[in-house]
């Protein structure tokens, strides 16, 4: 099987592997680079546990080859915390109660970083929409919920 | 020094914040798929696109050509280690590979093995596999006619589908008691075959080292103890030197209960070729092959007098089983504990039969958010009083009421045999009353019926039966559902704790080390608990069935008292009093009415391993095997509040509430966590999950394409409250609540869609409820 070379900055720093050139980003983040806090809850492009950012918009990175990310740049959850601190998102899910089993996570935070950067000041509807990507099976969603609530709170004192 | 209390430990009752979280959020959780170990192959599956079929050859020569195959295992090959046939939990035997026959959709045919997981796609999709077609049986009302072909031809002396018929109760006085009946109502109704779908699917890594001789087996287990006795009666691999690790796990809910095909198959690629083998489910691999739940068509009956007194129950069940009997059931209680189905309330006589039969669809049975069919008890019954209600004219709320086991009559004997521990029933329902508004609703419902507008509420006053089970009546396979916890106390007073459970998703991490805490007086964050490694943690049957907090939870309190009566011995040699003179209280060792005179659970830790009394051995630790002295009644009153559209019949839940009692509460906001995805659950099986079948056997929603699971927009506000009746018989008086809320809300949902057509003349509605189905009745009706 030939390869290519694909290459994608992935959280800020440069990563480069020789892929099958049918690899799917997910694969090429975990299998290649072993980050592997994305994950794959199906094969049909409905769960969202894949969901990371490509240029700063989510993508389910279960549904584009990595060849495609080529020359990219590509945020995952290993990407949010920032100089040793939590992402105000991380925190919200961990005070908020907003995970059980920790599978969905990651995806449904990256879902919630680009809603809040889209709108910073989501309705509960707005945000139930901002995450309908990404099925969670433990917590009903309820304290997901809350737990970009107290995102969008503690970022907006940030930003005053 | 601050005083100590129950918050400033983190202990019994305190939302702490869960241990488990930081790992998840950062990403750096383990699941079994982010285990890669060197030299690794990859296995993927052949499997069948037949229900029922003989296999003629399997021609495996394209796919060994891959580059990149490895091997192609065929049920040939596992014949010759005596393991094409593994026991199911239930005591039947489930093929690992198909030999002669397939009998579901989807079955394991033959396993590809290759260096990477696409060489191994590639390669099953190139082994040729010769079917002969064979007559299918879907329904298993057909399955269980004469002339019926007979499925499990495997099996010596089987001559029909026919699994077991199952009794409770006393069926001669239940018929009289029908005899005399002044009012007497009946339903058929069908639990829906669904699926849990936990979001991470199921897998495994085995890696056999042949210079070790040891194995270690890397799976999505719910029971890894219970896992790796069976992988040593079914295989070559001894216990002893095999290692059952669960890492954390991505959902479990039953689904992952029992032993699939892949394990063994990852087992024997692994001994055979001395590298370590993976293999990872497709979701829908998951969905067409692994357990599924329920599957009952019940006929319910209830007996009452005029004025509203139920008299007696009969169910009548057939049990859709699927090719084998891999329900996971206590082996003395096939219909697991079905026999619950009197619910909350107080009847004189009660018969119950259940008939499993086999099907052409793949195995399962398992407990679904659920402690053993409990949940099938729960719907039947829960709506045969609304059933009831109707036909006497009465309000369901009076009906139940005037029906609920009264709190005087606890411990409450029922005429199936079960000990209700404890339950206030009325006191919590009327809790959710007030907190919807009934009485208020019920006037707008008038007021909308008049305006033609069409809006029900639903009730549901369910009671669990959880945490299997005392050992003189409960076993899977012959191990006694017992469960264990060590504890150990440092030196420096930290502890590290050990449990034979384990936790998918339910935060054992926190809620155990907070038991812990408030037995020992050790703040929770000097506490570690761990799970899942048999190489370390104790015996114990593992997580499911609503167990982990009555079982483990019990032994983790028992285990902490041995410590704290070891260390009160140590405690009055350092304080130079007698070992009566010392008590144990605000969470020190004190010499009595002598509040100065005291000693922390750290401090005499330190002695324990420093300046030990003569004549005591040194250390502080503690095992406990836990034995349940009975079963925990968990239980809750929930309302639901529905609006239908009359014109397309779509509707909406505008309010749920869900008022829930399981004893005392170990973390509130865990609690609630679990009551949130439990109700969102139960919301899912009443209005959309179903695993829907043709004719022919094929799964005709086998992916998350087609199975449908409710997303954030889809899942209604819960409103939740709670009253604590404490369990007599547990150590701290915890019920256990994983589950109550998939149980007890499926009815409530159902019961406020008929309600709202009850007018109509509408009586049932099966699950899903659709809008579809709603929009038939109301253009049958002449409505739409
Ligand atoms: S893995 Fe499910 S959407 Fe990508
Ligand atoms: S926390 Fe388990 S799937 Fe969301």
């Amino acid at each position: 099987m030939s390869t290519v070379n694909v290459t994608v900055t992935v959280n800020g720093v440069e990563r480069s592997a020789e892929v099958e050139p049918r690899t799917l980003l997910v694969y090429f983040l975990r299998d290649h680079l072993r980050l592997t806090g994305t994950h794959i809850g199906c094969d049909t492009s409905n769960c969202g546990a894949c969901t990371v950012m490509l240029d700063g918009k989510i993508i389910k990175s279960c549904t584009l080859f990595a060849v495609q990310a080529n020359g990219k740049s590509v945020k995952t959850v290993e990407g949010l915390a920032e100089n040793g601190k939590l992402h105000p998102i991380q925190e919200g899910f961990k005070e908020e109660h907003g995970l059980q089993c920790g599978f969905c996570t990651p995806g449904m935070m990256l879902s919630a970083l680009e809603l809040l950067q889209k709108n910073p000041h989501p309705s509960e509807d707005e945000i139930r929409w901002g995450i309908s990507g990404n099925l969670c099976r433990c917590t009903g969603y309820q304290n997901i919920v809350k737990a970009i609530q107290y995102a969008a709170d503690k970022m907006a004192k940030g930003e005053a | 020094m601050a005083e100590t209390t129950s918050e400033s430990l983190g202990g019994i009752g305190q939302s702490v914040k869960r241990k488990e979280d930081l790992r998840f959020i950062q990403g750096k959780g383990k699941y079994i798929e982010d285990f890669y170990l060197p030299n690794m192959v990859y296995g993927v599956f052949v499997r069948s696109i037949f229900a029922h079929a003989k296999i003629n050859s399997i021609n495996s020569d394209a796919a060994l050509k891959v580059p990149g195959v490895v091997a192609v295992l065929t049920e040939k090959d596992l014949a010759g280690v005596n393991l094409a046939w593994m026991p199911t939990l239930a005591g039947d035997t489930q093929a690992v590979l198909a030999g002669e026959k397939v009998l579901f959709q989807s079955q394991e045919v033959a396993f590809v093995v290759a260096e990477t997981q696409a060489a191994a796609v590639d390669g099953a999709s190139l082994v040729e596999v010769d079917y002969e077609e064979l007559p299918v049986v879907v329904d298993p009302f057909k399955a269980m006619e004469p002339g019926a072909p007979v499925l499990r031809t495997d099996k010596e002396g089987q001559k029909d589908n026919h699994i077991f018929t199952w009794e409770a109760g006393d069926k001669a006085k239940t018929e009289k008691a029908f005899q005399d009946a002044e009012v007497t109502v009946s339903q058929k109704t069908h639990y829906p075959r669904c699926h849990p779908a936990p979001l991470e699917t199921c897998g495994c890594v085995v890696d056999h080292n042949a210079f070790t001789g040891r194995t270690d087996i890397f799976m999505t287990s719910q029971a890894p103890h219970a896992h790796r006795t069976i992988f040593a009666l079914i295989s070559p691999f001894k216990e002893h030197t095999t290692r059952i690790v669960a890492p954390d796990i991505g959902g479990g809910f039953g689904n992952k209960v029992p032993v699939y095909p892949g394990y063994v198959l990852s087992a024997v690629a692994s001994l055979v070729l001395g590298r370590p083998c993976k293999w990872i489910e497709t979701r829908s691999e998951n969905i067409q092959s692994t357990g599924f739940a329920r599957d009952y068509h019940s006929e319910i009956e209830l007996a009452a007098t005029k004025d509203g007194k139920i008299t007696a129950l009969r169910v009548k069940t057939t049990a859709d089983h699927g090719a084998f009997d891999a329900q996971a059931s206590p082996s003395k209680w096939p219909a697991g504990l079905f026999s619950i189905c009197t619910g909350s309330y107080d009847i004189a006589d009660a018969h119950v039969q259940v008939d499993a039969v086999y099907t052409n669809k793949a195995p399962g049975g398992v407990a679904y958010r659920c402690s053993f069919r409990v949940t099938e008890a729960v719907y039947i019954m829960e709506r045969a009083v609304d059933l009831l209600a109707v036909k006497l004219n009465m309000d369901p709320v009076q009906l139940r009421k005037k029906n609920f086991i009264k709190p005087e009559q606890f411990p409450y004997k029922s005429t199936t045999g079960w000990e209700y521990d404890s339950g206030d029933y009325e006191k919590t329902m009327n809790v959710a009353l007030e907190a919807v508004g009934y009485d208020q609703l019920r006037k707008e419902q008038a007021e909308k019926r008049s305006r033609g507008e069409l809006m029900g509420i639903g009730i549901s006053s369910f009671t669990e039966i959880v945490g299997a089970g005392p050992r003189k009546q409960f076993d899977i396979l012959g191990l006694s559902m017992n469960d264990g916890a060590e504890i150990r106390v440092h030196p420096t007073g930290t502890v590290m704790a050990r449990f034979g459970v384990k936790s998918q998703g339910q935060g054992h991490e926190t809620t155990f080390a907070q038991i812990l805490a408030e037995e020992l007086g050790i703040p929770e964050a000097d506490i570690i608990v761990e799970e899942g490694d048999t190489d370390t943690a104790p015996y114990g049957l593992g997580t499911y069935g609503s167990r982990s907090t009555p079982v483990a939870g019990a032994a983790a309190a028992i285990a902490a008292r041995k410590i704290r009566d070891k260390a009160q011995k140590i405690a009055a040699h350092m304080l130079e009093v007698s070992e009566a003179d010392i008590e144990w209280k605000d969470y020190k060792f004190q010499v009595k009415g002598v509040p100065g005179k005291a000693k922390t659970m750290a401090e005499v830790a330190f002695a324990a391993y420093t300046a030990i009394p003569d004549g005591m051995e040194a250390g502080l630790e503690a095992v406990t095997y836990y034995d349940p002295p009975n079963f925990t009644f968990p239980y809750g009153t929930y309302i639901c509040v529905v609006d239908i559209d009359s014109k397309t019949g779509e509707y909406k839940i505008r309010k749920f509430v869900a008022v829930d009692d399981c004893g005392i509460v170990i973390n509130p906001m865990i609690v609630e966590g679990q009551i949130h995805g439990g109700l969102t659950e139960g919301f899912a099986i009443a209005t959309m999950q179903e695993i829907r079948f043709d004719e022919g056997g094929n799964i005709l929603n086998g992916n998350f394409m087609d199975y449908m699971l409710p997303t954030a927009v889809d899942t209604p506000h819960w409103d939740l409250d709670r009253t604590v009746t404490p369990c007599p018989h547990h150590p701290i008086g915890a019920k256990g609540i994983g589950e109550s809320a998939n149980v007890g809300s499926p009815p409530a949902i159902v019961n406020a869609i008929v309600d709202a057509l009850s007018h109509l003349g509408v009586t049932n509605i099966e699950m899903p409820v659709s809008p579809w189905k709603i929009w038939r009745i109301l253009h049958e009706k002449g409505v739409a």
